[in-house]
């Protein structure tokens, strides 16, 4: 396979508690710490692998968003990608509006593979994947946890509800990258200086010929309801009355 | 006037619990007519079930030997075509339905809105974003076909008692033959549903092992509960992926959640938030869980489990 494509999204790091702004206009994200979509790193971590055994040549990462967003493209060019593309813009995206995006590069850049992560983890919309599968014309292997490619094909395992899914899709497709795929490595401060060096093209989406934008109005934030602190009990006896006393058992 | 479809999940067999709790949701919106899509090789069994739910006014069944598996490439030309004629086109938020109902909405050309929690009205709904610390209110414009996902632990499923037609759909979209299913390694199913069970008991990183792990087992079983876990002990390797409880695992809504040796990390929350009552144990008394928890005993656990065997058996 000549190439693979991966979209990494800029997003507020996991490890930061969001919270929504006291006039429910938004959430707090002022000076708040900003990484890779975590389900994007996997995908990344996943297309890296595949170009180490040789399956793959080429591996190119792609942010939909501010300029910053370069912050998290030169990571992803530090952990192992060889270029990255940035389609600027301003706008708000919702997950159409970035299928759109991705399949207008998809016509430029041809990929044999397309991994995206399978949500991220501002939104939680879980969409774009299968909505570019959709516009491509192509399989969609969403949940994906293990991923072999042979013959023009790829065999992959799916998490869902009720266990391990195993599927076979012809190449190219859409893969969505779970949790278990794999582990991220670290990045390097020697592969930090390198990555510098590596062609980063920025581009708006006027170029690529696509508008972008949202079709939801969202009219209100708010916290979510709080679950109260109830009692401690002493011992197993006690706990077993609470229990009894609310009936459960 | 609202015209609610909504897509059935199914093995083949037995109806989804999902699908009756979609169907409460689609309920939400003022006069909606709701009709459920059966999509199967031989959808006869599930569409009995289906029309059996209260409020249902039709079930339509799509039988095709595609429709075996549940791939959401193969159905969502079809879901796409027979949307025709609705202003609504829901599916659970379960695994199932979050990979086909995109698929849908895109080859409709329209956004979807993920995880309904809330309908404030026909074009208006609440979901949650960042992991559930933030609810926010979607509205939706008014002449494009709306298509969501609805999460199930907020709503309970709706009652039997109806009795709706069923009728036989035929669909002409051409089907994908790029995407083939192989196989489904699924673990032993003689337990309750975790997803759906009215009682679960879940085991953390501190039962140590795969053989200690089996204490939990032992306890859900007196208790008639559903097992779960945390990621951490799925990561682990005490448990299968599937009993995962969480942000990334699955959210549920029973009415008594036993967390044993959870310590209780945000995205473990995020998956239990909307039990009835909450019971933690836990060695460590500062664990986050404490701060959720209906009634928190701070014990041993490795002595606390018997215990509470035995109190339970007497």
């Amino acid at each position: 396979m000549d190439k693979i494509l991966v979209g990494l999204k800029r997003v507020v790091d996991y490890n930061v508690r969001v919270r929504v702004k006291s006039d429910g206009s938004g959430v707090e994200t002022e000076g708040v710490k900003m990484s890779i979509n975590p389900f994007d790193e996997i995908a990344l971590e996943e297309a890296l692998r595949i170009k180490e055994r040789g399956e793959a040549s080429e591996v190119v990462v792609v942010s939909i968003g501010p300029g910053e967003a370069q912050q998290q493209l030169r990571t992803g060019l530090a952990m192992g990608a060889d270029r990255a593309i940035l389609v600027e813009t301003g706008e708000a995206v919702d997950p159409l509006s970035a299928a759109r995006v991705f399949k207008a590069l998809i016509d430029k850049e041809e990929p044999g593979l397309v991994i995206l992560g399978k949500q991220a983890i501002d939104n939680d919309a879980n969409q774009t994947g299968q909505m570019l599968a959709a516009l491509w014309d192509r399989p969609q292997a969403t949940f994906c946890s293990g991923l072999e490619l042979a013959d023009g094909k790829a065999k992959i395992t799916r998490e869902v509800d009720v266990g391990l899914e195993v599927i076979e899709v012809d190449l190219p497709a859409v893969v969505t990258a779970d949790l278990r795929l794999n582990e991220p490595r670290y990045v390097k401060l020697p592969d930090i200086m390198k990555a510098k060096k590596k062609p980063l093209e920025t581009m708006s989406t006027d170029d690529l010929g696509v508008s972008v934008g949202a079709d939801f109005e969202i009219t209100a934030y708010e916290p979510p309801p709080q679950r109260q602190k109830g009692i401690m009990v002493e011992d197993v006896a006690g706990l077993v009355n609470a229990l009894k006393e609310k009936g459960l058992v | 006037m609202a015209k609610v479809l909504i897509i059935a999940e199914h093995d083949g067999q037995s109806l989804n619990p999902s699908t009756p709790k979609c169907v409460k949701c689609a309920s939400g919106i003022e006069g909606a007519e709701i009709h459920v899509a059966v999509f199967a090789k031989d959808a006869s069994a599930v569409a009995e079930q289906a029309s059996a739910i209260d409020g249902v006014a039709k079930v339509l069944t799509v039988e095709n030997e595609a429709n075996e598996h549940a791939l959401g490439a193969v159905l969502a030309p079809q879901v796409a075509e027979l949307a025709d004629g609705y202003t609504h086109v829901l599916g659970a938020s379960t695994s199932f339905g979050k990979d086909l109902m995109p698929r849908v909405a895109a080859l409709l050309g329209v956004n979807q809105i993920s995880d309904v929690m809330e309908v404030l009205g026909p074009y208006e709904f609440k979901r949650p974003i960042y992991a559930g610390n933030a609810i926010i209110t979607v509205k939706a414009p008014e002449d494009k076909t709306l298509i969501a996902t609805v999460r199930a632990a907020s709503y309970q499923a709706a009652a039997d008692g109806g009795s709706a037609e069923v009728e036989a759909a035929s669909v002409s979209a051409e089907l994908p033959t790029h995407t083939r299913w192989l196989e489904l390694q699924a673990g032993s199913s003689d337990r309750p549903d975790l997803a759906t069970a009215p009682r679960v008991v879940s085991g953390g990183r501190a039962l140590g092992s795969e053989e200690n792990f089996e204490v939990i087992f032992k306890l859900a079983d007196k208790l008639g509960a559903a097992v779960g876990a945390s990621r951490a002990a799925v990561d682990a390797g005490y448990v299968p992926n599937e009993l995962q409880v969480g942000q990334t695992g699955k959210i549920i809504a029973p009415e008594l959640y036993i967390a044993i040796g959870i310590s209780g990390a945000i995205q473990h929350l995020t998956g239990i938030k909307d039990a009835g009552t909450i019971v933690a144990i836990n060695k460590d008394e500062d664990a986050p869980i404490f701060e959720v928890a209906d009634i928190g005993l701070v014990a041993d656990l490795f002595k606390a489990i018997p215990e509470l065997e035995d109190e339970l058996g007497s």
